[in-house]
C-alpha cells in the first residue's frame, strides 16, 4: 500500500493536479511519523511513510490548507472520510481546493498497546502473519497484531470511503455490528454513582494540555472559549475537579451530532483517558431518540439537533428513562 | 550503603509514611503517576510517569492569596497551601536534574519563589537508578548519569536488593530514622551500573549532538527557514509542555467565588494563542513563532544565561506523549550544525 500512495502522491504533483500533497513523515523510529506537506518527488522518496502507524486524521488540516493559493492533496482513510464529509457540511473546507484519495485501512495499531504488552525499548517491527515481532534494547517480544490496534479500530464502523476524488485499493462496507457502543451500555449499567467514580477516576488525571480539543475534527472555531479570557469561563487551570469534569462534558456536548466517533481524542490523550466514550455515548442517545444518525456519512442529511420534527423527544425523556426526580 | 530486600518495600514504606507524606510512582489507569502512598500501593513497573516530579514542587494549580471587600477596605488573605515536610521516592535521574533547572529559575534567581521553595526545603527526594531505559531515553546527552541519580539519597535495585546511599544532610536524616535498613556493599551496585551503561550507549539518541546550540548562534538559529516545516502540523496543544520536567511558565488569574476573589496561578504553556498575551496584542501571532519560543527557551536562551546548562533532562515524555510526533530530539537534528 505504501508504494501505491507515493507512487499517487508523486503522479498528481507531476501531471499538475495539486502543488502539494499532505502525508505522513517519517520520524526517528518506526512509530513516530508526523503529518507534513510534501512538495516534491524527492521528498516523498525520502520520507514518505504509510503504515500501521499512520493514525493521524488528516480532515481537520484542510480547513487551513485549503484556504491557501493551489490544491493539496490528501490521502484520507475511511473514517478520516467521515470527518471530511462532516466538515464540509459545515463549510469549513473549501472543496475546490482538495483533491482525496481514499485509501482501504484495515486497521491502525498502537504504539502504548505495544509498550503495555511488556516491550520496553522499542527499536523496530516486523510483520509476520497474525503477529508483530517487536525488536527491543531488551530482545524480541511477539504480539498479536489484533490486540494491538487502536482503540478505535477494535470497534470500526465503517470500512468504506464516503468521500473521495479517487481510490486507492478497496474500500468495504459500513459494518453494523461494531460493538462499538459496548463499553457505553456498561457505563449506563452502572448506577449514578459507580458512573460518577468512574469518570471522576479517569479525568483526575487529565493534565489540560488540551490535545483532545486541538485534534478534534469537530472542534474548529477560530477561538475557543476556554482559551478567550473575555469569555468568562476561560480556564487555563481548572479551580477544582469540577471544573475539570466541566470542560471535558461542555466539550462533548459541543460536538454532540457533529463527533463522526473518529476517535482521535482518546487516540492523542497523554493520559490514556477513553474521551471517545463520552461522545458514544451521546451518538447512542441520538440514535436512540431520533433515529440513527451518522454524522459525516454524507453532506446532505439534517442533522437531528439541528432539526425540528413535532414528535421530537422533549426533556421529560430524562425521567421516561430512569432519571429520578429531585 | 544501605540495603533492603525488595519483598521489604512495603515495611519500608510504611516506616516512611509513618513519619512523614510519602509519594511513589505507582499505576494509575493505564499509566503511572506520583501518588501519596497508601498500604498495598506497589512501585510502577513502568519506567516513569507520564507527568514528571516537577508537579509535587510545582503543582499545576496553587492558589496564592485572597482579596476581601469591605467598603473601602481591601483585606489580602495569605492563601499559601500549608507544606508539611514529604519524601518524593522513586524519582528518575532526569527528573532529579530537573530540579536544579527549576532551581535556578524559583531558587537561586531573585526575588526566590516562596511556594516553590517552601516546598523543596519540606521535600525529601530518593532518586532511582535506572536499569531499563527505553529508547526515547536521551539524559545522557545532558551530562546526566541514570545509574548514579542523585537526589537526596540515590537508590538502586540490584538482584533482589534496594540500595540506598545518602548524598545529603536531608537524606542522611531520612536514613538513619531508618531501622529496618541493613548495611550493603558497593559491589552489586557497581554491577548492575556497569549492565545499564551498556544499554545506555546503545540508546538510538545517545550521541544526538548539541554542537551550535549556544548563545553565540542565537540569531541564526532564530531565523532559520528550518522553523516552518518543523511546526506545520503543531497542533498547539500544551501536550509537550505539560509532561515535561523543566517547563516552568505559568500564568496568575483571579476567580470571583462571590465572597472574594481568588488568586492563583496554573501552568501555562508557550504553546497556546494566548501565551504572553499583552494589551497590544499576542507577541508571537502564529504557531511557528509559539514553536520556535519552546525550543530556543530550552535550546539556546536558558543556557545562554544559565552557564550552559540546557532546559532540557532527555526524560523523553514529548517523544512519547506528542500527539503528531514532533518533539526536542528531531528539532535538534535539523536544526544543529551537526547534520545527523
Amino acid at each position: 500500500m505504501q508504494e501505491l500512495i507515493k507512487a499517487k502522491a508523486i503522479e498528481l504533483l507531476e501531471n499538475g493536479t495539486v502543488d502539494r500533497v499532505l502525508g505522513w513523515k517519517a520520524g526517528e523510529f518506526f512509530y513516530d511519523l508526523t503529518p507534513a506537506v510534501f512538495t516534491t518527488r524527492e521528498e516523498i522518496d525520502k520520507d514518505f511513510v504509510y503504515s500501521v502507524f499512520s493514525g493521524a486524521n488528516f480532515s481537520k488540516y484542510l480547513v487551513k490548507e485549503s484556504r491557501k493559493e493551489g490544491k493539496v492533496a490528501a490521502f484520507l482513510k475511511p473514517c478520516d472520510t467521515y470527518s471530511f464529509n462532516q466538515l464540509l457540511k459545515e463549510h469549513r473546507i473549501l472543496r475546490d481546493h482538495v483533491h482525496v484519495v481514499g485509501i482501504a485501512c484495515d486497521g491502525m495499531c498502537d504504539i502504548d498497546k505495544i509498550r503495555a504488552a511488556g516491550a520496553k525499548g522499542i527499536l523496530g517491527v516486523e510483520s509476520g502473519g497474525e503477529n508483530l515481532n517487536v525488536h527491543t534494547l531488551y530482545g524480541d517480544v511477539t504480539v498479536k497484531k489484533a490486540d494491538m490496534l487502536a482503540e478505535r479500530c477494535r470497534c470500526c464502523k465503517s470500512h468504506k470511503l464516503v468521500a473521495f476524488d479517487e481510490k486507492l485499493g478497496e474500500d468495504g462496507d459500513v459494518i453494523e455490528n461494531s460493538g462499538r457502543f459496548d463499553e457505553v451500555a456498561k457505563l449506563e449499567a452502572m448506577t449514578p454513582d459507580e458512573r460518577f467514580e468512574f469518570w471522576r477516576g479517569e479525568l483526575s488525571r487529565c493534565i489540560r494540555c488540551n490535545a483532545c480539543r486541538d485534534v478534534c475534527p469537530a472542534c474548529t472555531c477560530e477561538k475557543c472559549v476556554f482559551d478567550n479570557d473575555k469569555s468568562g469561563i476561560a480556564n487555563k487551570g481548572a479551580a477544582n475537579s469540577f471544573e475539570e469534569k466541566m470542560y471535558h462534558i461542555i466539550r462533548a456536548f459541543h460536538v454532540a451530532g457533529r463527533c463522526t466517533d473518529c476517535g482521535e481524542c482518546s487516540r492523542v490523550c497523554p493520559e490514556h483517558i477513553p474521551l471517545h466514550l463520552l461522545n458514544r455515548k451521546f451518538i447512542k442517545d441520538i440514535d436512540e431518540l431520533y433515529g440513527e444518525y451518522q454524522s459525516g456519512a454524507d453532506t446532505e442529511t439534517r442533522p437531528p439537533l439541528m432539526d425540528y420534527r413535532q414528535d421530537d423527544a422533549d426533556p421529560s425523556v430524562v425521567y421516561a428513562r430512569g432519571g429520578k426526580r429531585e | 550503603m544501605k540495603k533492603l530486600a525488595l519483598s521489604r518495600l512495603p515495611e519500608l514504606f510504611a516506616a516512611i509514611g509513618a513519619k512523614e507524606k510519602l509519594y511513589i510512582p505507582a499505576d494509575d489507569g493505564e499509566s503511572a503517576r506520583f501518588l501519596p502512598y497508601r498500604e498495598g500501593m506497589e512501585l510502577t513497573k513502568k519506567l516513569n510517569t507520564v507527568r514528571s516530579a516537577k508537579d509535587l514542587f510545582f503543582p499545576q494549580v496553587e492558589n496564592l492569596m485572597a482579596f476581601q471587600v469591605t467598603g473601602k477596605e481591601i483585606k489580602i488573605i495569605e492563601e499559601r497551601d500549608p507544606c508539611e515536610n514529604f519524601v518524593l521516592f522513586g524519582v528518575r535521574a532526569c527528573d532529579a536534574a530537573s530540579f536544579g533547572i527549576l532551581d535556578r529559575v524559583f531558587r537561586y534567581a531573585e526575588p526566590a519563589d516562596t511556594y516553590y521553595v517552601n516546598r523543596r526545603e519540606h521535600g525529601t527526594v530518593v532518586a532511582l537508578a535506572c536499569t531499563e531505559p527505553e529508547e526515547t531515553c536521551f539524559c545522557g546527552v545532558f551530562g546526566i548519569d541514570a545509574t548514579q541519580p542523585g537526589g537526596d539519597v540515590s537508590a538502586w535495585i540490584a538482584e533482589s536488593d534496594m540500595y540506598f546511599r545518602a548524598n545529603t544532610e536531608k537524606g542522611e536524616t531520612l536514613l538513619s530514622g531508618l531501622a529496618l535498613l541493613e548495611d550493603g556493599d558497593e559491589a552489586p551496585v557497581d554491577a548492575v551500573s556497569a549492565k545499564t551503561r551498556a544499554i545506555l550507549e546503545k540508546l538510538p539518541h545517545a550521541k544526538l549532538s548539541l554542537k551550535g546550540f549556544d548563545g553565540a548562534h542565537m540569531l541564526d538559529l532564530f531565523h532559520s527557514k528550518e522553523w516552518e516545516k518543523l511546526s506545520e502540523s503543531c497542533l498547539g496543544c500544551g501536550t509537550c509542555t505539560f509532561v515535561c520536567p523543566t517547563c516552568q511558565c505559568y500564568d496568575i488569574r483571579e476567580f470571583d467565588t462571590g465572597k472574594e476573589v481568588k488568586r492563583f496561578r496554573c501552568w501555562d504553556s508557550c504553546m497556546y494563542s494566548d501565551f504572553t498575551k499583552m494589551s497590544a496584542g499576542q507577541p508571537r501571532p502564529t504557531q511557528l513563532e509559539r514553536f520556535r519560543q519552546r525550543f530556543m527557551h530550552k535550546l539556546v536562551y536558558f543556557p545562554d544565561n544559565n552557564d550552559g546548562v540546557y532546559g532540557c533532562v532527555g526524560c523523553g515524555r514529548c517523544l512519547q506523549k506528542c500527539p503528531i510526533h514532533m518533539n526536542i530530539v528531531k528539532v535538534v537534528k535539523a536544526l544543529g550544525e551537526e547534520k545527523q
